[in-house]
């Protein structure tokens, strides 16, 4: 039996109608968490500076950055679009060749040595934002590309679809260099020499970024479209949602963000190989989705920053992780398969709001105890 | 002209194993409509079966057959029991995410059990060439082909003739009917798993005579290339995973004797995507129309 609500609520504990709840402006809102996110990374950055993170530490805490973006990505197509891709690591390997090639030739160019990255120039910054932006539009192309076909096809038919376009991205990154008979990607042996520009700050601030524009794209009209497809195509289609339309954004915007994090990862470990990017790379990515919660975008990346810091912290267990990861998807998908967090998400906002209001979780329970009852003495 | 002879029998080989496991694959998906991802991995487990018994127990080649099959049957129940059957009425999703895990299980455990290089399986025969007229052939190619025909037409007879193929087909054409009828419907799908894992099986032993190793990861490529396979000739449809499986096995083998065999796994894929976009449901397929 669920509980029963009153359709037209007279405001149940006696406060006033609903319409004088206190909320916060929304230039508000945006406020504090912009001042939220500002405090995190000059902590973040103060502490790096002043010792009190190891550099080991702080090279774990990009990568956490790196595989948040990666999963919350993924999330846009998985959780919110309701597709199943198992290519992730192709445009993450997309993103990441394109991005330190790009870096690698135009510092060639301009005469930047990989010195100045370390310290930090104007123009190594233009250069690295510019590279991100380059491997994220390489991302995207390709995930336009794949997703044109593919999202005519559903489910298991568009998970393989997307499995063979990222086997292909890797075969093609491994001998390319053999057609095009000049050095791009180094085949095998791997790309070298690409200067370290990942730092906190950057690979943070974009983990801000793309949680921020992933959240004001779910919650704007187009975000509403794409929930649309998700919980019944055929109903969204005939509301007038253009599916096909709505489909490609979502998988491109998630293949550009999934490039972003494949140009921040290259920064990070300063060398690429093909062998990098395989089937395991986007198994590990969907495991981090799916743990946290499909379209939960906390969930996301709460279990990457668990994921990332557990194997470093248990690196004497390095054989079981593998196989615990396994089991633990299982009993996730047995037990709890909508995941953690199912699709609750996080908001300071809502928080305050509540408190503003004195509506807390122990009140409000008694508030709804008390709704039922009037509307079950009406009833009988 | 013995070259190209030889040359064919290899593709006709590769794609009699493609064949086998693409077999499973379609059977699973028929019924259950899973991709079930643990396939491939069943076969790595038939590969370390047949190694343990003739390299290790240094027993008979036949009994390493018997318990391989018998092994992959098995593993091959048991998942489905342990795994897939807590989630029959779950969203697909769900299902097709604890494949992977299984999957991903199966690969971890054996490098665990087993260490992460290749083991050698030993050759099952001492006869490697027979003689035919005036060619020699390899006699391991011809064995694969010929188990392979038998295989298929004993599983065509199973699935249109006995009692319990028509069970099956009864179940994967709607479960809910079937269980009014008086069918158990979980017996049946566990009586497919166990088919299809069977003839997974019989392809580690045949891929074991081919290439002679085993490895945590052997069961990847194989599984994904025999999905491949499956989803080409028209997944669900028996005669479609055989003429899938071959395609496979030969479009690999034309683009290895072009000597582009690097590129051999992208044509492959390639070659999915080609006919996903032309023919969604494969060659031969059936178009399912959506219930709203």
């Amino acid at each position: 039996m669920t509980e029963k609500r009153p359709i037209i609520s007279a405001g149940g504990r006696g406060q006033g109608a609903p319409d004088a709840r206190r909320t916060l402006p929304m230039p508000v809102r945006y406020a504090i968490n912009a001042v939220l996110v500002l405090v995190i990374l000059v902590v973040g950055e103060l502490m790096i500076d002043g010792g009190a993170i190891t550099r080991y530490q702080s090279t774990v805490l990009e990568q956490v950055g790196i595989y948040i973006i990666l999963a919350v990505s993924l999330n846009i197509a998985t959780g919110y679009l309701g597709q199943l891709p198992l290519g992730h690591a192709g445009f993450m390997s997309v993103g990441a060749y394109g991005c330190s090639i790009f870096v690698i030739h135009m510092s060639e160019a301009l005469g930047v040595g990989a010195r100045d990255f370390v310290t930090g120039t104007p123009v190594t910054a233009a250069l690295v934002l510019g590279g991100l932006i380059v491997g994220g539009i390489c991302a995207a192309v390709a995930g336009l590309i794949i997703g044109i076909p593919a999202l005519r096809l559903k489910g298991d038919y568009l998970a393989i679809i997307t499995l063979a376009f990222a086997e292909i991205i890797r075969v093609v990154m491994l001998n390319i260099d053999g057609v095009l008979g000049i050095e791009l990607t180094g085949g095998a042996a791997g790309l070298t020499g690409i200067p370290s520009y990942s730092s906190f700050l950057l690979v943070f601030g974009c983990v801000a970024l793309v949680c921020f524009l992933t959240h004001t794209m779910m919650k704007s009209r187009h975000g509403r479209a794409i929930l649309a497809i998700r919980d019944n195509e055929i109903a969204a289609e005939a509301t007038g949602v253009n599916t096909t339309y709505y489909k490609t954004l979502a998988f491109v915007v998630s293949a550009f963000f999934a490039g972003v994090a494949g140009g921040l990862y290259a920064g990070c470990i300063g060398v690429l190989q093909p062998a990098y990017f395989g089937f395991m790379k986007s198994i590990e990515i969907l495991v981090m989705v799916v743990l946290g919660g499909m379209g939960s975008m906390l969930g996301s990346a709460l279990s990457a920053t668990v994921l990332t810091i557990l194997p470093e912290a248990l690196r004497a267990f390095s054989e079981y992780r593998m196989i615990a990861y396994a089991v633990v998807l299982i009993l996730v998908m047995i037990f709890r398969p909508q995941g953690l967090l199912g699709s609750y998400d996080f908001s300071l906002s809502r928080v305050i709001e509540r408190v503003m209001n004195r509506d807390f979780p122990w009140t409000r329970r008694a508030a709804r105890a008390d709704a039922g009852k009037e509307v079950g003495d009406d009833g009988r | 002209m013995d070259m190209f002879l030889s040359q064919m029998l290899n593709g006709l080989q590769l794609g009699s194993i493609y064949a086998l496991v693409a077999l499973g694959y379609t059977m699973v998906y028929g019924i259950i409509l899973l991709l079930n991802f643990a396939h491939g991995d069943i076969i790595m487990v038939g590969a370390y079966v047949s190694w343990l018994v003739m390299a290790q127990l240094g027993l008979s080649p036949v009994v390493a057959v018997l318990l391989s099959v018998a092994a992959c049957t098995l593993v091959g129940v048991l998942i489905d029991k342990v795994a897939y059957a807590p989630l029959r009425n779950a969203p697909r999703l769900s299902i097709l995410i604890t494949a992977i895990g299984v999957s991903y299980f199966l690969e971890n455990g054996a490098q665990l059990v087993f260490g992460a290089d290749a083991k050698r399986v030993p050759a099952f025969t001492d006869l490697q060439t027979i003689q035919l007229g005036g060619l020699s052939l390899s006699f391991p190619a011809v064995a694969t082909v010929l188990v392979t025909i038998v295989a298929t037409v004993a599983l065509t007879l199973l699935v249109q003739k006995s009692k319990l193929g028509k069970a099956m087909r009864a179940v994967s054409e709607d479960m809910g009917a079937a269980r009014l009828m008086g069918i158990n419907v979980n017996s049946t799908i566990s009586f497919t798993f166990a088919v299809g894992s069977a003839l997974a099986g019989i392809g580690a032993v045949l891929y074991a005579m081919a290439y002679t190793q085993a490895s945590p990861t052997m069961g990847m490529m194989l599984g994904t290339k025999a999905f491949v396979a499956a989803v080409l000739g028209g997944i669900g449809s028996i005669p479609g995973a055989v003429v899938g499986g071959l395609i496979v096995g030969f479009a690999e083998m034309v683009v290895t004797a072009l000597g582009l065999s690097v590129w051999k796994d992208a044509v492959v894929f390639l070659l999915l995507i080609i006919v996903l976009v032309v023919r969604p449901t494969g060659i031969f397929g059936r178009t399912m129309s959506e219930k709203v």
